[in-house]
């Protein structure tokens, strides 16, 4: 790489300090300072009319102790993120690999089965969603037709939640088009290698599909559990917006955002804002720090 | 064995087909049910409307307390605008600096990028509506738009980082020798060549602030400033005293532009899906 000279080099770091100046401002005004407040509330009582009042860990020691809201949420969130999650990267790469097969028309049905993935994040799709999982919706009446009787999807408490994660699952299409991405790049005389070897296919989709797609799961993996924690327009529009029926559509932020802008304890907010923070940051150094068991960088790929 | 291998052929394709179906149902339901009269739309399971109205239109575009759904849908078009504007200029200016310029600290700060990325938004919520609160912003659209003029959404300065990071630098250097400085590489040369990523920040960008119901429903209360999402909340009513009608008519027609648009950009969308890895 060739060295810049001095004066220039200056002069490139003042430019380039130039075009960052908008993301720079954001950062510290939007996201550094707004971090560092929230952990300073969390250790206080706030609501916005009185200026806040130093209560040290006491929303932390009541959060665990105390708050069996608090501890509904989070297992009804853990649930939701480990069930909706694997099953929707399940269904995206079946469907990937059921359409990678050089299939005609493929453009056509990577649009239809990437459209639940663009509308799905609408209030419109939570109501609808609601509609046919009614006592007397769609998902009813085609269970009628075998003669099944089915419940109150939305109005149960032990099955709400299942409504909730089958709109997220049917959003598959999203991780779907990227594995189609991931499943073009694995190159055919492996496949064709281990078939004169007599590798079967299910060989074949350990062997070699598994380890070859293992970074771009790993990225479906981190991308949905992060974005799956933070789930919030289904759980308010499914459920009646205050985390009923019995607290089962209670997610992690509806209850924050009860909280916070509903009772105005906005010091208790920021102290689960942080837990939360804690409880990602966990799960995603998890998946890293497993990742080097599981996924496969081949040594002619450069890593990024 | 050529016969077994297009019955093989025909199933995949049937099986296909049949989900996705499946799949697009909720969709069609909602779209023809928003055309029959409201006596049919709960009892009637077939799609095909068997008596067809467009009173839930008429009706649903009459919105709330006065004011009409084309405020609302004016409304969050000005946002989605305005946010796609401001996307498109913070994040390519960062993106240039984080791919082509030397300067001090670029590492640590990509790092930081790199992590904003995953930062979930809860912890930063209640001290930027504080924020927002002493500059007396709530129910105005600054604080949905300014946080995409300061390149906030940091997902797409990476987008283009990736993309800036294809263009060759021979075009850079024989520029540099023509006598131009950074930004006038930055405009004539890597701007031009950067539209594709740019299409793909705008379009995912437009179609995120439109559903945006969270920030939006946080920061509006009053009913003129209300987007279509806010609308259509507020016309159902969880009791289940909602004018189901209107309500259908105006989800379907929330859906329209997000189905437009990704109807007319679809190869930047799929592409840009694929190489980064977006929602």
């Amino acid at each position: 790489m060739r060295k810049l000279s001095k004066p220039l080099y200056g002069q490139q770091n003042k430019t380039a300090y130039l075009f960052l100046l908008p993301w720079l401002i954001g950062f510290f005004c939007l996201t550094l300072g707004p971090m560092i407040a929230s952990l300073y509330l969390s250790m206080t009582k706030f609501n916005l009319l009185s200026s806040p009042t130093w209560t040290g860990l006491s929303n932390y020691v009541q959060i665990f102790t105390e708050d069996d809201t608090f501890q509904r949420s989070l297992w009804l969130t853990f649930y939701y993120v480990f069930l909706s999650v694997p099953l929707r990267l399940a269904f995206a790469l079946l469907i990937a690999m059921a359409l990678n097969k050089g299939i005609r028309g493929l453009g056509i049905y990577r649009t239809v089965y990437y459209i639940p993935s663009l509308l799905g994040g609408s209030v419109a799709i939570a109501i609808v969603w609601r509609q046919i999982f009614d006592g007397s919706g769609l998902v009813n009446q085609s269970l009628g037709w075998f003669g099944i009787t089915g419940p109150s999807w939305i109005a149960h408490p032990d099955y709400v939640v299942y409504t909730i994660i089958t709109l997220s699952v049917w959003q598959f299409g999203s991780a779907m088009v990227i594995f189609l991405a991931g499943l073009k790049q694995i190159p055919t005389d492996l496949y064709e290698a281990s078939g004169v070897d007599g590798a079967g296919k299910i060989r074949q989709f350990f062997g070699i599909t598994l380890p070859m797609l293992s970074p771009v799961i790993f990225f479906n993996l981190i991308m949905s559990m992060i974005n799956s924690f933070q789930a919030f327009t289904p759980a308010y529009v499914i459920g009646d917006g205050r985390g009923g029926p019995l607290d089962a559509t209670m997610f992690y932020t509806l209850y924050l955002y009860l909280k916070g802008f509903s009772f105005f304890d906005m010091g208790y907010a920021s102290a689960l804002a942080w837990i939360m923070l804690v409880i990602i940051g966990v799960f995603t150094g998890i998946v890293f720090l497993t990742s080097k068991f599981w996924v496969f960088y081949g040594d002619n790929q450069e890593g990024r | 064995m050529p016969l077994k291998r297009q019955l093989v052929q025909a199933g995949r394709h049937a099986a296909i087909i049949l989900l996705g179906l499946l799949m697009l149902y909720p969709v069609l339901w909602l779209v023809f049910s928003s055309f029959k009269p409201n006596h049919l739309i709960f009892t009637n399971s077939s799609l095909i409307p068997t008596a067809f109205t467009l009173d839930h239109y008429v009706n649903g575009w009459r919105g709330l307390q006065g004011i009409s759904f084309g405020r609302f849908f004016g409304n969050s078009v000005l946002i989605s605008v305005m946010s796609v504007i401001g996307n498109i200029v913070s994040c390519s200016l960062a993106a240039y600096a984080f791919s082509r310029l030397k300067f001090k600290f670029k590492g640590l700060w990509f790092s930081i990028m790199l992590v904003t990325i995953m930062l979930p938004y809860h912890v930063t919520l209640v001290p930027q509506y504080i924020l927002y609160n002493e500059l007396h912003w709530i129910n105005t659209y600054f604080p949905l738009i300014l946080p995409k003029w300061l390149a906030h959404d940091s997902f797409f300065i990476l987008l283009m980082v990736q993309f800036i990071r294809g263009i060759p630098r021979e075009l850079d250097e024989s520029a540099t020798i023509d006598g131009c400085g950074q930004s006038q590489i930055f405009f004539r040369i890597v701007v031009p060549l950067l539209v594709p990523a740019l299409i793909t920040t705008a379009i995912f960008t437009f179609i995120w602030s439109w559903d945006d119901f969270f920030s939006q429903m946080i920061y509006l209360s009053k009913i003129d400033l209300f987007t279509v999402q806010l609308g259509i909340r507020s016309l159902f009513d969880p009791s289940g005293q909602s004018d189901w009608g209107a309500l259908l008519a105006m989800s379907t027609l929330s859906l329209l532009p997000v189905t437009i648009i990704f109807l007319v950009f679809q190869r930047y969308f799929l592409e840009g899906i694929a190489t980064t890895g977006l929602k």
